[in-house]
């Protein structure tokens, strides 16, 4: 019989055993709903838009949504300044965040992943080496080094990702370098190298699918991380240029109007804020099911 | 202890140094210094001549170099735009993004901490849902939307806080909430996880077989041993909370020095620019070099030995 | 002021699991008189710490604990309320633990952690409890106890731990200690120290002891009485003559068999084992605990419930419906 202590009674009490399930299980299934929808309508995005979020029409500038008296059905949504439809502009943005988060993080992953393994493998100097590189990049201001780098070259959907993939691989390295010196003091290492298997054998067979979990945490994490910070970037003038409708840029055109036309900023930073919610739900919800012990 | 601290010390210079110098790196060689001190109205032997005068036309080392000497005594170079000293220009902002960083930690700490307490004495109870839910939302929130939000919420609807400028306390009130409420989920939850952790350790067994007050055993013994990681924490949010307070100065219109940097980027202000990653990064490294000191010395383990 | 120093009977502990309640402890009654070690024996998972923690009423939140009857010093603490018990514990009764690596804070000084239990149950000045630990401190054989008290705990190894648990558990005088297998983290040598120094206390302030172990060694060195634990149950107990010399239950005189004893154990003879395992505790059951591993196991074993009797009424108790005649003639001996 194991040890009965407090930890041990919360995890198994018929209730909280319950609760905890519905809990996690809620937060995931919402997640999962949430950025469902979401990648759904990225990809369909021509063909349920019902304007061409570019096109502009002065006649029928800042109409209110369609709840307000004076909206129509013609813009669910309203327009803005420029008379483009808001939803369209608000479909087709969900590609902007998307692309930008997946893409972004698929590099810093790569990046970050390359140098936790690495140092958490190899150990000694490379260890040294990637740990002193962390702690350079964690010394940086993110934010600004983004704006002056953005600035200089010149905004655009291209840059946002390259800069935002080449700034946000510390919290991969870490996480991957720590999973990877957990993994490599297993016996089963020691026994692959005794037998003589090759290092990138030991590599891929069995340290990356032990730290596949982990990664796939922080992936969805940074997604998240990424998203917020393009639209932060946008919002400031520094990220994806006008006309491109990411939403951190919708918001930024909006808040001049938006004690008059509050749905200018309000639609947008409520879609921005439902998809991170639902990322990051979805993140805490794999770590849940794969390690709650890490649950921090 | 002393060793320990020389050892951290000089890992951190070296921290600073490389910073600088990647900084550096990214900024002249993405630009043309010569253009941004110049202006965009300059001819191009004007242009030209400028490069000659400061040295633009020498390799990047050699310039980077020249940098350093002068940084390390105090001279960060002439702001392109502003035409003073940057180390001026610096100082004289970083009192207004000092006060907001401090308020803004401190109300962080005084949301997070105390909820994530109650949240680990009664887990899984409404106080410990609540605290999670909460922190689940704000670390979803986008700042600068939260900041709007408030705006027309407190400012507007219900006139109760100014909107922008730096005159009285009332204006750092939703500067501070905005610029802090983003750290208090990481703290809340470390909070929670290590009261957790603490509390169903031996040494809180034998406090309770001594027949000590609760209170007693929730905050002299295990708080105690608990907060040790909080610290480290805290102090790498108020540093990342300097990057954030670009955002937040800009919309609420405080003259700190993150307004300082979005402008002095908005203007290709090189050396402004280099000089704030500079600082930024000081107060970074410096922040959590003594973070890790007060670690090791709450931790008699570290401490003596 | 009695001399009945603990007094339990029908101690219950119960465990609400996903899967159904766990019965943990079940009908455990002890007594312990001044002066006296009960040592009470198990295996892991037996109950025996689940029911110290009972007596202190320091269970884990979760578990239920029915008594009928609880007295410490011949006082009813039964219906206590949390702070009229945090009045009690480190005061009239104490406890020692297992692991003394982990049982002190390591943010506090020893002297620190030793005064704040001083100056919570008795009036002290700051100097006067600290003078009291010093000399507690080199009663349980600590030198240099002076400078011990400014130290932390990690800077002690795991035996001068002990010492110190023991000192700070003695600081108050209590009436009762129980001891949670103390010497099972601690190296053989240190073992035996630590025992014997028990042992001295207790005369010394004529307390009770209690004294839980998985250890029949420690037992044989320290105990009066011992009551054997197996399964949430108490299966046998007497004094430690009666039980060494003459055990009565299956399982006690398998526990016997299984340690090697000089000049008995015949060279070459394989050491007995107890074929099988501890039966779940969750959900209803009725009959003989042991019965699933008992060589004289019969239908009528697991009929109905088994009680605690003692036939001759010599003070050794047994639980087992076999006549003491019926064990001896069963040859599992």
């Amino acid at each position: 019989m194991p040890e009965i202590n407090d930890k041990t009674l919360e995890s198994q009490t018929k209730s909280s055993v319950f609760r905890r399930r519905v809990f996690g299980h809620q937060g995931v299934i919402i997640g999962a709903a949430i950025v469902l929808a979401a990648v759904l309508i990225a990809l369909s995005a021509p063909l349920i838009a019902p304007h061409d979020p570019y096109s502009q029409d002065l006649l029928n500038r800042l109409v209110p949504p369609v709840w307000d008296s004076r909206g129509s059905w013609e813009h669910i949504l309203g327009t803005d300044h420029l008379g483009r439809d808001y939803l369209s502009r608000l479909i087709y943005g969900a590609r902007i965040s998307l692309l930008i988060g997946v893409g972004a993080a698929l590099i810093s992953g790569l990046i970050g992943t390359v140098l936790g393994v690495a140092a958490g493998y190899f150990g000694g100097r490379v260890d040294m080496v990637v740990t002193f590189m962390i702690t350079v990049r964690l010394s940086m201001p993110v934010v600004l080094v983004a704006l002056a780098v953005v600035a200089i070259v010149g905004g655009s959907l291209q840059v946002v990702i390259m800069v935002l993939g080449f700034l946000l691989w510390d919290r991969f390295a870490v996480v991957m370098r720590s999973s990877t010196l957990q993994i490599r003091s297993m016996d089963y290492v020691a026994a692959a190298q005794a037998v003589g298997c090759s290092t990138t054998r030991i590599l891929t067979t069995e340290i990356m699918p032990n730290v596949v979990n982990n990664l796939i945490v922080i992936a969805t994490l940074e997604i998240a991380h990424a998203i917020i910070l393009e639209a932060a970037l946008s919002f400031l003038g520094l990220g994806v240029q006008p006309p491109l409708p990411s939403w951190g840029l919708m918001v930024s055109e909006g808040k001049d109007m938006m004690l008059f036309e509050p749905w200018l900023i309000t639609i947008p930073g409520v879609a921005l804020f439902l998809l991170v919610l639902a990322i990051n739900l979805l993140g805490d919800g794999a770590r849940d099911i794969t390690a709650p012990e890490n649950r921090n | 202890m002393l060793y320990y601290t020389l050892k951290r010390l000089g890992l951190a210079g070296l921290v600073a140094l490389t910073v600088s110098f990647i900084s550096f790196g990214l900024l002249y060689i993405s630009s043309d210094p010569a253009i941004a001190m110049a202006g965009e109205t300059a001819s191009d032997a004007d242009i030209e001549a400028i490069r000659q005068l400061y040295g633009f036309d020498r390799p990047i080392l050699v310039q980077y170099f020249d940098w350093l000497q002068r940084a390390i005594s105090g001279d960060l170079g002439k702001s392109y735009y502003f035409r003073t000293d940057v180390s001026v220009l610096i100082a004289e902002r970083l009192s207004t993004t000092m006060t907001l960083g401090v308020s803004a930690i401190t109300f962080a700490i005084v949301l997070s901490v105390p909820l994530g307490v109650a949240a680990a004495i009664r887990p899984n109870s409404v106080i410990d849902r609540i605290a999670l839910f909460l922190s689940v939302m704000g670390q979803a929130l986008p700042s600068f939307w939260f900041a709007l939000m408030l705006i027309v919420f407190l400012s507007v609807s219900l006139r109760v806080l100014p909107t922008s400028g730096s005159d009285t306390w009332q204006h750092f009130i939703m500067p501070t909430i905005v610029l802090g409420y983003y750290a208090a989920p990481a703290i809340m939850r470390l909070t929670r996880t290590g009261m957790l952790e603490v509390l169903s350790t031996d040494y809180i067994r034998t406090a309770r077989a001594k027949g000590l007050r609760p209170r007693v055993v929730l905050f002299k013994h295990a708080l105690r041993n608990a907060v040790i990681p909080v610290v480290s924490l805290t102090a790498v949010q108020f540093g990342f909370m300097l990057g954030g307070s670009i955002v937040v100065e800009t919309i609420f219109a405080l003259h700190g020095a993150g307004f300082l940097a979005w402008e002095s980027i908005t203007r290709n202000d090189l050396p402004t620019v280099q000089g704030l990653i500079l600082v930024f990064s000081l107060f970074y490294i410096v922040l959590t070099f003594f973070a890790d000191l007060l670690n090791a010395w709450l931790d008699p383990r570290i401490r003596i030995n | 002021m009695s001399d009945r120093v603990l007094n339990v009977e029908n101690l219950t502990v119960d465990i609400p699991l996903a899967t159904g309640i766990l019965h943990a402890v079940d009908g455990v009654s002890l007594h312990v008189d001044r002066g006296e070690t009960l040592c009470i024996v198990g295996e892991s998972g037996c109950g025996k710490s689940l029911t110290s923690l009972a007596l202190m009423d320091l269970l884990p939140t979760k578990a239920i604990r029915k008594i009928e009857k609880l007295e410490l010093g011949g006082e009813s603490i039964l219906g206590y309320s949390e702070r009229e018990m945090s009045d009690v514990r480190g005061n009239k009764m104490g406890m020692i633990f297992q692991e003394p690596m982990t049982s002190l804070n390591p943010a506090f000084t020893i002297g620190n952690q030793m005064i704040e239990t001083l100056r919570r149950h008795r009036n002290l000045s700051n100097d006067a409890a600290r003078d009291l630990a010093k000399r507690m401190l080199e009663k349980v054989g600590i030198t240099a106890a002076g400078q011990r008290l400014g130290q932390y705990p990690h800077q002690l190894s795991g035996g001068l731990r002990q010492r110190v648990m023991i000192a700070m558990t003695l600081l108050c005088e209590p009436e009762l200690i129980i001891a949670d297998e103390p010497t099972t983290a601690l190296d053989v040598t240190i073992q035996a120290q630590i025992l014997l120094l028990l042992k001295e206390l207790q005369s010394e302030f004529d307390m009770g002891l209690v004294l839980i172990t998985h250890d029949l060694g420690v037992v044989a060195r320290i105990a009066t009485r011992v009551a054997v634990m197996y399964a949430g149950q108490i299966v046998e107990e007497g004094t430690a003559k009666q039980i060494f010399e003459n055990p009565l239950h299956p399982y006690t005189r398998g526990l016997m068999r299984c340690i090697p004893v000089p000049g008995k154990t015949k060279r070459g003879a394989p050491l007995g084992s107890i074929p099988g395992m501890v039966p779940s505790l969750i959900g209803d059951f009725t009959g003989c605990r042991f019965a699933d591993r008992c060589e004289l196991a019969g239908d009528v074993c697991r009929q109905s419930d088994v009680p605690l009797r003692d036939p001759n009424g010599k003070t050794q108790a047994y639980r087992c419906i076999h006549s003491i005649e019926m064990l001896a003639k069963g040859g599992v001996a």
